[in-house]
C-alpha cells in the first residue's frame, strides 16, 4: 500500500466537494475492493475519502410502496433487517448470500452497486427489482445505471445516497456461488411486479443484465416450467478457469428456475 | 504437583494456551534493532533473458539501502540452491542439474523467478523503490505442461537439457512385467492427470537475517519446518559460512503442509543482504507473493495399464508418468515422483511385477516439490483408479476384486517387487471395518433418497498404503539422497526434577509440544507440565532433520525414547549409589527408583537432585548430571495404511458434487493422542477433498503467468464443504520402531483422493462416465455429463 492523504467528511455536501477538489481522491465505503486493491498497489490514489462517519447514509426507512436503504448500510443489515424480510425477502437473502460475515458487516450497498463488479449480488437485486439509485444530484434507474464491466451512470464528483426499491408481489435469488471467491459465477433475480416480470443476471458475462425472453415467459405463466426450454446465447458470456461460457449459459437457466423456485416458496 | 498424562491419554495441547491466547511468537512478530525492510523484485514473465537491470532509480528513491541481483551474487561468488536429492536413470546416467541462483542470472523462468532484492528503511520504501526498478527483459515463450515441455520445438529452459527432460527414471523389472500383460486375460487401461496444488499454509513464507559483527555470526530466523538443514545447506552449500557462526531459528510457524520443508533463496538472499547492509533485514510474503514462489505439489499426467487373470488377480502393473519439476530442481524434488512414487505402487496387493517410468519435466513455471503426501498421494490416485476400472470392466464387484488381491496380514512382513518391505499391516482388517462404519449395507436405500431429489448419490473406495517415518539412511542413501535422515534428541533433566527435551524435529502444528511430552511423563513417570520440548533453534537444539514425511513422531519420537531410556539407565546407575545396592538390582517404575524386593526406593526427583549435588560420588565410574541424547536412524520406513470411504451426491443439473459422508480406518500404529490422531486425520483428509473436488493451480500456456493465483481464484475446502468424518483406527503395531508408532500426518491426504473421484464416478457410471480428473468441479461435471455416452436422466 503506499501513502495517502484520508479525509473523513462531516456532511454529504463536504464529501461531495473534496471529491471534486481533491485530485486523485476516491470514496471509500466498506473498503470491501478498494483496500485489497490498495494493498495490491492496483489503485494508487492520493486520497481517500470515507464516507463511514455520514450517519445520513446508513438505515432502511419504509415508505410504503417502496423500501429505501442508505448507500453505507451494511450488507448484515439489510440481511437481518425485519423490515426488508417482511416486504422483499429476496432481497435480505441475496444480503446473506454475500461474501463471509466480515465482508457482510463491513461491505456496503451503496458501494457494491457504484463498484459494479460483474459477479456481485446487488447490482442482480438493483435491476431485478427494478430500483432507483438517488444520489446526491438526482436519481438513476437501475436499467439506465449499470453500464458494464465496473462502469456505471454516476459522474465525477457525484454520490450515491440510497437506493429505492419497490416493494414486489413476488421475488427470488438463486445464486450459484465460484467455489473460491463466493462472488455469484451465476446469479438470477426474479422479480414480480405490478408493471411486470423482471429477470437480471449476474456473473454470466461483463455486467448484470436482464432476459427478456424469460420476463415475457414468465408474465404468462410465473413458474419455473415456462422457462425451462429458454436457452441462454453463450456469445459474450464470460469463460474462464471456473466456468466456461457455455456452463455459465446454462446455469443462468437452471439458477432462473430457481430463483421463481425461491419466489413461490 | 501435576499428573503424569501417558501414551494413549487425549490431553488438551500444550501448545494451544499461547497458540488462543495470542502469544504465539512467529517470524514477523519478531522486530530487532536497525531492522530494514527487504522487497523481492520478481519475473512477471515465465521466461525471458534479462538483458540489463538498471537501479539507478531504484537507489535513488527515499529510504533505499541496497540493490542487489543475480550479478552481485556472482560476484560475490555465492553457490547456487542445492538439489538434495540425485536421481539417475536406468543406465546410472545422474539428472540434469542446472544451477539454481538464488537471484536469477542471465534468465528467468517462471513467474515470481527472483530478479532482485530491494531493501529500504520502511516495507512501503522498498516496494516503490521495487517499482522503479528498470528491468529489460526479452519475453520468450513459455512452456508450462509437461505434455507440451517434452514435444520437439518446445520452448527450452536449459540449453543443456534436451526437451526439458531432467531425467529418464525408471522402477522394477520391465520384462517380467511385459511377460505377464502377454498372459492376461484383461488389460485395464487408465489415463489421468494429478493436478497441480499450491499448500496454503495459515502463515505465509517470512525471514529476518542480523548479522553480528562483535562475534562474526549471522542469524536467520525463517519460517522453516528444518531449520538444522536450513543451516547445513545454506551455510556450508550457498553463502559459505561455517556452521559455527550461522544460527538458524525457525519459531512458531503456521502450518507447512510440505511448503516450508525446503531451502529457499529467499533465506539465502536476506543473510546475505544483511550482512551487506550491516543491519536487520526483514521479510515477509503476501499471499499473492506465497503463490507464485511457494513451492507448488503433484502435477503429474500418467498412463497405467493394469493386468489381471480370468479370476481378477492382478498380473501386472505398468506405469508411466509425466512429472512437472518447474523451473529449478528444489530440495527434495526429483525425489518426489521418483522415489516417493514407484515404491508405492504395489499397494496392498500382491501384484507381483510393477515397472514404473517416470520422465522428471522442466517447465516455465514455479517448482514444484514436497506437499502433504509428497508422490504417495499421486501413486495411491493411480492404483485405487484403475482398480475400479478393472472392477467395472470385468464386472466383478469392487470391495471383491481389492480383496482378492489383498496381502492377508499373515503374509506380513511383506517384500513388493518395487524396493519396500512392508513390515506389518491388515488391509483386510481396515477394509472390514471401514465397510461397517460406513454403512454399506444401506448404501442403496440412501441411493434410492437421493434419486427421489433428482440427485445420483456414489460410494468410493480407497485401500491404501503408505511409506512414512522419512526416512532409513542407508535405503535412502542408495536411492540418491544426498543426506542422512535420522533424528535426534536430547533429555535434560533439571536437578528440580522437570525436564527440558531438545528435539530437531519442528512443531509447526503438529502437536508434538504435547505427544512428545506425553511419551516423557509415561517412560519417567514426570508430571506432564514439568515437560517442556524444545525446537527449531540451532543453537539450542543439538540437530535434526526437521518435520516432514509423516517422521517426527516415528524417527524424532524414536530419538526421544531412546533418549529417555539413557536417563533411566544413567537414573539406576545414581541409585544403586545412593542406595548402596547393586546396579543390576535397581528397578524404575512410575517415577520410582527402587532396590528389588526391599522398601528401599528413590524418587525422581531425588535422583535429579542428587545428580547435580555430586557430594560423595564414585566419580571414575559415575558422572555428574542427568542429561542423555540419542539418535535414530530407521532400519525402515514404516507403512500406515487403511480404508476410506467416501460417500458423494452428484446435483445433474449444476454439476455440483456434494461429499456427504466419510469414513476413514486406518492402521497407523500405536497412537500415543488419539485426539492428535483424530485431527490428523480430519485434516489430511480435508487437503485431499481439497484436492479432488476444488484446487487446482493453472498456468496460461504460453505466457506462464499463473490464473489461479490467489485465494479469489484458487478454491480451498472449507468447512461447509465438509461432512462429520468418521475416523476409526485399526492398527497393528510397527515391528521395528520403538513404540510400534506408524505416524498419521500424511495418511489422510494420500488416502483420500481416490476415495472421493473413485465415489464421484460411481454415481456417474450409470451414464457411461469411466473417469473423472480433479478436481471434480461443477463445470468438469456438467461437461462430462454433456458428452455422456448414456443419457442423463430427465429432469
Amino acid at each position: 500500500m503506499k501513502s495517502f492523504a484520508y479525509h473523513q467528511p462531516g456532511g454529504i455536501p463536504e464529501a461531495a466537494k473534496l471529491l471534486s477538489s481533491v485530485a486523485e481522491s476516491k470514496l471509500v465505503a466498506g473498503g470491501m475492493t478498494l483496500i485489497p486493491t490498495l494493498k495490491q498497489r492496483l489503485a494508487q490514489p492520493e486520497a481517500l475519502i470515507d464516507l463511514s462517519s455520514l450517519a445520513d447514509l446508513r438505515g432502511i426507512s419504509d415508505d410504503g410502496a417502496t423500501i429505501t436503504i442508505g448507500a453505507m448500510t451494511p450488507h448484515a443489515q439489510v440481511a437481518a433487517s425485519e423490515l426488508v424480510r417482511g416486504k422483499i425477502p429476496a432481497l435480505a437473502a441475496l444480503a446473506s448470500m454475500i461474501g463471509d460475515p466480515a465482508v457482510r458487516n463491513r461491505g456496503t450497498i451503496g458501494g457494491s452497486v457504484a463498484n459494479n463488479d460483474p459477479a456481485a449480488d446487488y447490482p442482480a437485486g438493483t435491476l431485478g427489482l427494478g430500483a432507483t439509485i438517488v444520489t446526491n444530484a438526482r436519481e438513476i434507474a437501475a436499467d439506465a445505471f449499470f453500464l458494464g464491466l465496473f462502469e456505471t451512470a454516476l459522474e465525477a464528483g457525484e454520490i450515491i445516497t440510497g437506493i429505492r426499491f419497490p416493494v414486489p408481489l413476488k421475488a427470488g435469488y438463486a445464486k450459484f456461488k465460484a467455489p473460491a471467491s463466493r462472488y455469484a459465477l451465476v446469479g438470477v433475480f426474479v422479480a414480480q411486479l405490478p408493471a411486470g416480470v423482471r429477470v437480471a443476471v449476474t456473473g454470466a458475462g461483463a455486467g448484470v443484465f436482464r432476459v427478456p425472453p424469460m420476463e415475457a415467459a414468465l408474465s404468462n405463466n410465473f413458474d419455473a416450467s415456462a422457462i425451462a426450454a429458454i436457452k441462454i446465447d453463450a456469445d459474450g458470456l464470460t469463460s474462464d478457469i471456473h466456468a466456461e461460457a457455455d456452463y455459465r449459459a446454462h446455469l443462468v437457466t437452471v439458477m432462473a428456475k430457481r430463483a421463481v423456485g425461491a419466489a413461490l416458496g | 504437583m501435576g499428573n503424569v498424562i501417558g501414551i494413549g491419554a487425549a490431553p488438551k495441547r500444550k501448545e494451544d494456551q499461547r497458540f488462543l491466547t495470542g502469544r504465539g511468537n512467529y517470524v514477523s512478530d519478531i522486530k530487532r534493532p536497525g531492522m530494514t525492510a527487504g522487497v523481492f523484485v520478481r519475473s512477471p514473465h515465465g521466461h525471458a533473458v534479462i538483458r540489463g537491470i538498471d537501479k539507478t532509480a531504484a537507489l535513488a528513491a527515499p529510504g533505499v539501502i541496497a540493490v542487489l541481483s543475480g550479478e552481485d551474487v556472482a560476484a560475490d561468488g555465492l553457490g547456487s540452491l542445492p538439489c538434495g536429492w540425485g536421481i539417475s536413470d536406468a543406465q546410472g546416467v545422474p539428472m540434469k542439474e542446472p544451477p539454481f541462483p538464488m537471484l536469477a542470472q542471465g534468465k528467468a523462468r517462471f513467474v515470481g523467478d527472483m530478479v532482485a532484492f530491494v531493501v529500504a528503511e520502511t516495507a512501503e520504501q522498498a516496494n516503490s523503490a521495487a517499482e522503479l526498478l528498470n528491468v529489460d527483459y526479452e519475453v520468450l515463450p513459455s512452456v508450462v505442461g509437461v505434455l507440451e515441455a517434452v514435444r520437439p520445438g518446445a520452448p527450452q529452459l536449459f540449453d543443456d537439457v534436451p526437451n526439458n527432460i531432467c531425467c529418464d527414471w525408471e522402477l522394477g523389472d520391465k520384462a517380467a512385467v511385459e511377460t505377464a500383460f502377454r498372459k492376461a486375460a484383461h488389460v485395464a487401461r487408465l489415463s489421468l492427470v494429478n493436478n497441480r496444488l499450491i499448500g496454503n499454509p495459515m502463515e505465509p513464507r517470512a525471514a529476518i537475517a542480523e548479522y553480528e559483527p562483535g562475534t562474526d555470526r549471522h542469524t536467520l530466523w525463517s519460517t522453516s519446518q528444518f531449520p538444522h538443514v536450513v543451516r547445513f545447506l545454506m551455510g556450508a552449500l550457498v553463502l559459505n559460512i561455517p556452521q559455527h557462526k550461522l544460527r538458524v531459528v525457525a519459531p512458531d510457524v503456521g502450518g507447512g503442509f510440505g511448503v516450508k520443508q525446503f531451502h529457499y533463496g529467499e533465506e539465502a538472499v536476506i543473510t546475505w543482504a544483511a550482512r551487506r547492509v550491516m543491519r536487520p533485514v526483514k521479510w515477509v510474503a503476501s499471499r499473492s507473493e506465497g503463490y507464485v514462489s511457494d513451492r507448488h505439489g503433484r502435477d503429474h499426467v500418467t498412463e497405467a495399464e493394469l493386468a489381471l487373470d480370468e479370476h481378477g488377480k492382478f498380473l501386472a502393473f505398468r506405469v508411466k508418468t509425466l512429472a512437472n519439476m518447474g523451473g529449478y530442481l528444489s530440495t527434495f524434488g526429483p525425489n518426489i515422483p521418483t522415489n516417493l512414487y514407484g515404491p508405492l505402487l504395489g499397494g496392498v496387493y500382491t501384484t507381483p511385477a510393477i515397472y514404473c517410468n517416470v520422465k522428471v519435466v522442466f517447465t516455465n513455471t514455479v517448482p514444484v516439490d514436497a506437499y502433504r503426501g509428497a508422490g504417495r498421494p499421486e501413486a495411491t490416485f493411480v492404483l485405487e483408479r484403475i482398480v475400479d476400472v478393472a472392477a467395472t470392466e470385468m464386472g466383478i464387484d469392487r470391495v471383491e476384486l481389492r480383496r482378492r488381491n489383498m496381502i492377508p496380514k499373515e503374509a506380513y512382513p511383506y517384500q513388493t517387487p518395487v524396493l519396500v518391505q512392508y513390515d506389518s499391516g491388515d488391509p483386510i482388517g481396515c477394509l472390514d471395518g471401514a465397510l461397517v462404519a460406513a454403512d454399506v449395507k444401506n448404501f442403496g436405500v440412501r441411493k434410492a433418497a437421493s434419486a427421489r431429489k433428482g440427485k445420483f448419490r456414489g460410494l468410493g473406495y480407497s485401500t491404501y498404503v503408505e511409506a512414512c517415518g522419512l526416512a532409513p539412511s542407508r535405503f535412502a542413501g542408495r536411492l540418491g539422497a544426498r543426506g542422512g535422515l535420522y533424528e535426534s534428541a536430547t533429555v535434560r533433566v533439571h536437578p528440580t526434577g522437570q525436564v527440558t527435551v531438545m528435539i530437531g524435529t519442528h512443531n509447526h502444528g503438529q502437536g508434538h509440544e504435547t505427544t512428545f511430552a506425553q511419551i516423557v511423563s509415561d517412560k519417567l513417570g514426570v508430571a506432564f507440565e514439568n515437560i517442556d520440548i524444545v525446537f527449531g533453534d540451532t543453537d539450542r537444539v543439538q540437530f535434526g532433520m526437521g518435520t516432514y514425511g509423516s517422521r517426527s513422531l516415528v524417527v524424532g519420537g524414536a530419538a526421544l525414547s531412546k533418549a529417555t531410556d539413557k536417563v533411566i539407565v544413567k537414573g539406576k546407575k545414581i541409585a544403586a549409589h545412593l542406595l548402596e545396592a547393586s546396579e543390576m538390582d535397581i528397578q524404575f517404575e512410575a517415577g520410582k527408583f527402587s532396590v528389588a524386593g526391599t522398601d528401599r526406593t528413590k524418587t525422581f526427583e531425588e535422583i535429579a537432585g542428587a545428580a547435580y549435588v555430586p557430594h560423595d560420588y564414585p566419580l571414575e565410574v559415575l558422572e555428574p548430571g542427568l542429561e542423555e541424547q540419542a539418535y535414530y536412524d530407521p532400519v525402515n520406513f514404516t507403512y500406515p495404511g487403511g480404508c476410506h470411504i467416501a460417500e458423494v451426491e452428484v446435483d445433474p443439473e449444476t454439476g455440483t458434487v456434494t461429499l456427504v459422508n466419510y469414513t476413514a480406518v486406518d492402521d497407523v500404529g500405536t497412537v500415543i493422542n488419539p485426539m492428535i490422531v483424530e485431527g490428523q486425520l480430519h485434516g489430511g483428509i480435508v487437503q485431499g477433498v481439497g484436492q479432488a473436488l476444488y484446487e487446482n493451480a493453472v498456468y496460461d500456456e504460453g505466457s506462464g503467468q499463473l490464473l489461479s493465483g490467489s485465494l479469489m481464484d484458487y478454491c480451498m475446502p472449507r468447512a461447509d464443504h465438509l461432512p462429520m468424518m468418521t475416523v476409526a483406527t485399526h492398527s497393528t503395531l510397527c515391528t521395528h520402531t520403538p513404540m510400534g508408532v506408524k505416524g498419521c500426518g500424511e495418511v489422510g491426504t494420500i488416502g483420500s483422493p481416490a476415495a472421493v473421484i473413485n465415489a464421484v464416478v460411481d454415481a456417474l457410471s450409470h451414464l457411461g462416465v469411466t473417469h473423472v480428473d480433479m478436481p471434480a468441479t461443477p463445470n468438469r461435471i456438467w461437461r462430462l455429463l454433456q458428452n455422456a455416452s448414456l443419457p442423463v436422466a430427465a429432469e
